[in-house]
């Protein structure tokens, strides 16, 4: 019924997807599988429309279309329930779910019993019973995601698209919500979905496809699969040969973290970090990695617990104090908490440091330039010139200033959060060189990374986090993927 | 290196745009008007924008951080009452009626910076009640009528220091020392970064409170200078005075480029801005325009001139 044929997508240089070719059948749920950034969004982004094709194309009953917009994906039948989930809090239940179609009488006015009505018997054929009267923000996730699928079969949707529609859900609501999916299956739809759950993959999918960096790696029915071999299909890539071996034998412990603790992103985590190791932490997305070396650096103070560095039991309410204490940190969400945009290359590196160049209060002009011409050329940064705004700069270049910015204090401890997001392979191998750098000078180096074979090779030690907990401590030299991922993964 | 040459180009425009702008008009002026190229006129003009371009250089601060300040007018009156009730002949030396009013205003400003941090309250909202309750503070002060019977030592500070007004002197130290600490003090760095990137600023150790507070703070004390130039001007302490000054203010400072949202903009902008709008009302006024038309002329050209810097900034 609907087919992606060859759909490739690239982003600024950067391909995420590459000829990816899967059909889906009416009356079957299919799940797309792959490790964070293998490009099961990306692929479901294009088939709703939120994303334009660079190549290849979208056959929809038997015929080669291009949506321009989600609504005009809509408008044929396929819709899009979000990760973030967009509905109105304010309105209630009814008007939520038939907005823009609303009843009307002959006056042009909006039919309230009729809306109810309508809105009540879309939700009955989900086997739900809400209050349709009741403002959406009283909803739960699960709630509302049923509303939003209700919506979906109200504007005659035949395909319906859910990118990880259980991350959010307690096992209750995913019960509900798979009773719901079931539902549509009966009906004849069409349903897609990416999860990072093996167990409910196995539960509810008639079919699998598995991509990996990008590439679609098989389509199979889901009894021709294994836990074991599906993880296997997920990970199975050769390591790059880009990562420099890391060789330092770490020092004494500096940073030790006892019970810390912020409901409900984590809780009771405890561990330690010796000068010039690489602690690497996986975990699954919302699995509370951000979180916690967030918490330790005084980004979202922990509520308890207690961070010691260098055996000195200290508090970090802000990034000022993590700073003044010898904390650097580099962040995940590099527009949101790294860059300000608007300011030059020059400005953004020196912005976490500026006491280095003020004599009292003044700035030192030169001093900053000085700083930032050796910046630029011992991260091999490219910009046109120093004046240059750093939002003009690719992702890569961007990531090298604010590492940059996060060195001219020289951190003894240094918090790398998915330091090589989104960034090309050039620029993610000098990352790598520098970590190895770092590491052989003493710096300990706290290090996020979604992907597996950067924490296999850079680090020292392992810690795996699920679900907000510390699940296990590994030893890089003795484990594999496999074993991460069984770690990591929600049981 | 090829995607330098447009932003080059657009960096021109947005940095000389209102040079030439200014220029040109001036130019046109000269030629078609008799009086405006003379010294006379000329002095008068700078002494017509010095209390609008002492509040637009104050305001600068807080556009900067991305919030905004709508009780300069009445923070104006205010302060010009409190400097007026302590001016009366013979009573204190001078400095005390000046410092008066300059305390009045920063404690204005400092008073809204501490209701923007920690009470989280959004500036529209703060300086949108400030404005209200500056304005019943200085008819209360008042008694609703305005202080007369100032000492000369302070209307004399609306006279000249040789060929220069005084009010024009403190505009032009004002604008100078603004523009060297935003320019070359760690505090001004901190200003363009918390507007630019509120969140991004703190992961760098920036201290958001206290450079909102900061900004704030200084608005209101330069407002206060502003207050206490009107009243030695007018001879007065008017509690209605400063109407709707905050809205010429912040126009000045949006033709001058500063980005309402915050983080882009610079005091070189603003003083542009302040003259611009300044010649153009002497040059309406010298062509006998009616205030009546100039007021519709001035709203166009404030809306034409952000309309023309979104254009270039989204090409």
């Amino acid at each position: 019924m609907l087919r992606a044929c060859q759909l490739t997508k690239t982003f600024g240089g950067l391909s995420v997807l590459q000829e990816a070719s899967i059909d889906f059948h009416p009356g079957e749920v299919h799940a797309l599988m792959g490790e964070n950034g293998a490009g099961k969004s990306t692929l479901l982004k294009m088939l709703a429309g939120l994303y334009q094709p660079n190549g290849g194309s979208i056959e929809w009953r038997g015929q080669s279309v291009r949506f321009q917009s989600p609504h005009d994906a809509l408008s044929q039948g396929i819709a899009m329930v979000h990760q973030e989930l967009m509905p109105i809090p304010d309105l209630n239940v009814a008007e939520n779910l038939l907005l823009g179609m609303e009843p009307v009488n002959a006056l042009g006015w909006v039919d309230r019993a009729e809306l109810h009505r309508q809105a009540q018997s879309w939700l009955k054929q989900l086997n739900t019973d809400l209050d349709t009267h009741q403002p959406m923000r009283r909803l739960s996730v699960a709630q509302i995601q049923v509303v939003e699928i209700a919506k979906a079969l109200a504007r005659q949707a035949d395909v319906i698209l859910m990118d990880e529609p259980t991350a959010a859900l307690s096992n209750h609501e995913v019960t509900a919500l798979f009773s719901a999916i079931n539902t549509l299956r009966q009906r004849g739809v069409a349903v897609v979905y990416t999860t990072h759950k093996m167990d409910e993959v196995f539960r509810l999918a008639d079919r699998i496809s598995v991509l990996r960096d990008g590439q679609l790696v098989c389509t199979k029915a889901a009894i021709e699969f294994s836990p074991e071999s599906l993880i296997a299909h997920m990970v199975g890539r050769e390591l790059a040969q880009v990562f420099p071996p890391i060789t330092t034998t770490p020092g004494d412990v500096i940073l030790e973290v006892r019970g810390l603790t912020r409901e409900p992103s984590f809780r009771d985590i405890s561990f330690t970090l010796r000068r010039g190791e690489v602690l690497g932490l996986a975990g699954l997305m919302g699995a509370g990695r951000t979180e916690v070396v967030s918490a330790v650096f005084g980004l979202t103070p922990a509520t308890s617990g207690e961070i010691l560095l260098q055996g000195v039991p200290t508090r970090i309410t802000c990034p000022a104090e993590a700073i003044a204490a010898g904390i650097g940190m580099v962040t995940e969400d590099r527009k949101g908490l790294g860059i300000v945009p608007a300011m030059s290359v020059g400005h953004n590196l020196t912005l976490a440091a500026l006491p280095q160049f003020s004599r009292s209060a003044l700035l030192d002009a030169a001093a900053e330039r000085c700083a930032t011409q050796t910046a630029t050329t011992d991260f091999a940064i490219k910009a046109s010139s120093p004046q240059q705004a750093i939002r003009e700069l690719s992702g890569g270049n961007q990531q090298k200033v604010l590492l940059a910015r996060a060195l001219l204090n020289r951190p003894a401890i240094l918090i790398l959060d998915e330091p090589t997001r989104g960034i090309d392979i050039g620029a993610k191998a000098e990352i790598y060189a520098l970590i190895g750098r770092l590491s052989a000078q003493g710096t300990a180096v706290l290090l996020v990374s979604s992907e597996l074979p950067e924490i296999l090779s850079l680090t020292h030690r392992i810690l795996v986090l699920r679900q907000g907990k510390l699940s296990a401590e590994l030893d890089p030299r003795q484990t594999n993927q496999e074993e991460i991922l069984r770690h990591a993964m929600p049981q | 290196m090829n995607a330098a040459r447009p932003s080059l180009d657009r960096n021109f425009l947005n940095r000389f745009g209102i040079l030439i702008a200014l220029i040109t008009l001036a130019l046109v002026l000269s030629v078609t008007t008799d009086s405006f190229a003379s010294a006379s006129n000329l002095t008068n003009v700078a002494r017509q924008v010095s209390i609008n371009g002492i509040l637009a250089v104050a305001v600068t601060f807080v556009l900067l951080t991305g919030g905004v300040d709508l009780s300069l007018g009445s923070v104006v009156a205010l302060s010009g009452v409190v400097c007026a009730l302590f001016a009366h002949p013979g009573e204190y030396p001078l400095v005390v009626p000046i410092s008066m009013g300059l305390i009045t205003g920063a404690l204005c400003g400092l008073l809204n910076g501490v209701l923007v941090t920690w009470g989280g309250i959004a500036p529209f909202i703060v300086t949108l009640g400030m404005m209200t309750m500056a304005r019943g503070l200085a008819l209360i002060f008042s008694s609703g009528k305005p202080v007369a019977d100032m000492t000369p030592a302070l209307t004399n500070l609306a006279g000249d220091l040789g060929p220069v007004p005084i009010p024009v002197l403190c505009f032009a130290v004002v604008a100078l020392l603004a523009w060297l600490f935003l320019g070359r003090f760690r505090l001004g760095r901190h200003l363009y970064a918390v507007g630019g990137n509120e969140q991004a600023a703190r992961a760098a150790g920036v201290s958001v409170t206290k450079v909102k507070l900061f900004a704030y703070g200084i608005c209101g004390l330069l407002t206060g200078l502003a207050g206490v130039v009107l009243a030695a001007r007018i001879t007065t302490g008017q509690p209605n005075a400063g109407q709707a000054y905050e809205l010429d203010a912040i126009a000045a400072v949006v033709i001058g480029g500063t980005s309402l949202s915050g983080g882009v903009g610079s005091i070189r902008g603003t003083i542009l801005g302040v003259l611009l709008i300044g010649i153009i009302n002497n040059g309406l006024d010298l062509q006998g325009v009616s205030s009546y038309y100039q007021a519709v002329i001035k709203g166009l050209i404030i809306v034409g001139a952000v309309w023309l810097d979104r254009r270039q900034s989204r090409s």
